[in-house]
């Protein structure tokens, strides 16, 4: 049964994948990402993490995609045929980046096989420790002083996006 | 939490797609299709559209749905801190003051500059 789960989650979600990168529509792209993060919350509550695939859905496919929409938006992207045929330096870099990246994955797989390969039918303990109560437990305890940097992070986040968007008036 | 308890959400996700899919396909198949110009063209209420919907959207939408994400994510924080509210005690509670003082500087610098504001 896991596995039948998991092999339509892996389906879909490197389906969606593709069509994130393929789609010449940005926002098609971004509908498709949307999918991708489904996917990936599906792969958490199947490793036990189960708060973080609630957030994953809630912040990434809610309120990240948010942000990219409003960035597709902004950035006016009339007709994207205008795109075609333009910026490749850019293709070329970035195809080279994600061949070497690849490669990476490969060599790593390579040296150690199924070193990466994560758990997918973990038992109950995986559950209890992927829940809100064990996660916060060790959050507010061992892992307070990260979690308070984390806490200094958003700051930094809101002080440059104000920093950013509000440049004009003062 | 178990495996087994996640299956109504599947099974939630499975009914909410099937729906939409079934919907989809049968309106194709059971609803009359009658073309002409006038419906093939743009929907604005009635009203004559102007230019079309990509155009630039000001960079005050994006202010909002930033410090949305960034309050967002405090909320996230509270969350698990919250379940473990008893056990945690003092310690927990000038933990997430300590967390709250900090968001709360960026609450009030972005109050005084004015980002709150709309125009």
């Amino acid at each position: 049964m896991q596995t039948i789960i998991f092999a339509l989650l892996a389906l879909v979600s490197l389906f969606s994948a593709i069509m994130v990168v393929t789609r010449k529509n940005p926002v098609f792209s971004i509908l498709y990402l949307v999918l991708t993060f489904f996917c990936f919350a599906g792969f958490y509550v199947m490793l036990g993490a189960t708060f973080l695939a609630a957030i994953q859905i809630l912040v990434y496919a809610g309120a990240i995609m948010v942000l990219f929409l409003f960035v597709v938006m902004m950035l006016n992207l009339r007709e994207p045929e205008e795109l075609e045929g333009k910026n490749t330096l850019w293709q070329t870099m970035g195809a080279v980046v994600a061949i070497g990246f690849g490669l990476l994955v490969l060599a790593f797989l390579g040296r150690s096989p199924g070193a990466g390969v994560p758990n997918f039918q973990p038992g109950e303990e995986a559950y209890v420790m992927g829940g809100a109560k064990a996660l916060g437990k060790l959050l507010f305890t061992e892992f307070v002083f990260p979690f308070e940097i984390a806490g200094v992070l958003l700051l930094a986040a809101v002080i440059g996006a104000v920093a950013l968007a509000k440049r004009k008036r003062v | 939490m178990m495996p087994q308890d996640f299956v109504p959400v599947l099974l939630t996700f499975a009914v909410v797609g099937g729906f939409a899919g079934i919907a989809l396909v049968a309106t194709h198949f059971l609803g009359p299709k009658a073309y002409s110009p006038i419906k093939q063209d743009t929907y604005e209420c009635g009203v004559d559209y102007i230019g079309d919907s990509r155009s630039r959207f000001s960079v005050k939408f994006y202010l909002v749905a930033v410090l949305f994400v960034m309050f967002d994510l405090e909320v996230v924080f509270m969350y698990p801190w919250a379940v473990n509210f008893r056990t945690l005690g003092t310690f927990g509670l000038a933990t997430m003051g300590i967390f709250l003082v900090i968001l709360t500087v960026g609450l009030l610098y972005e109050w005084k500059k004015g980002a709150l504001e709309w125009d």
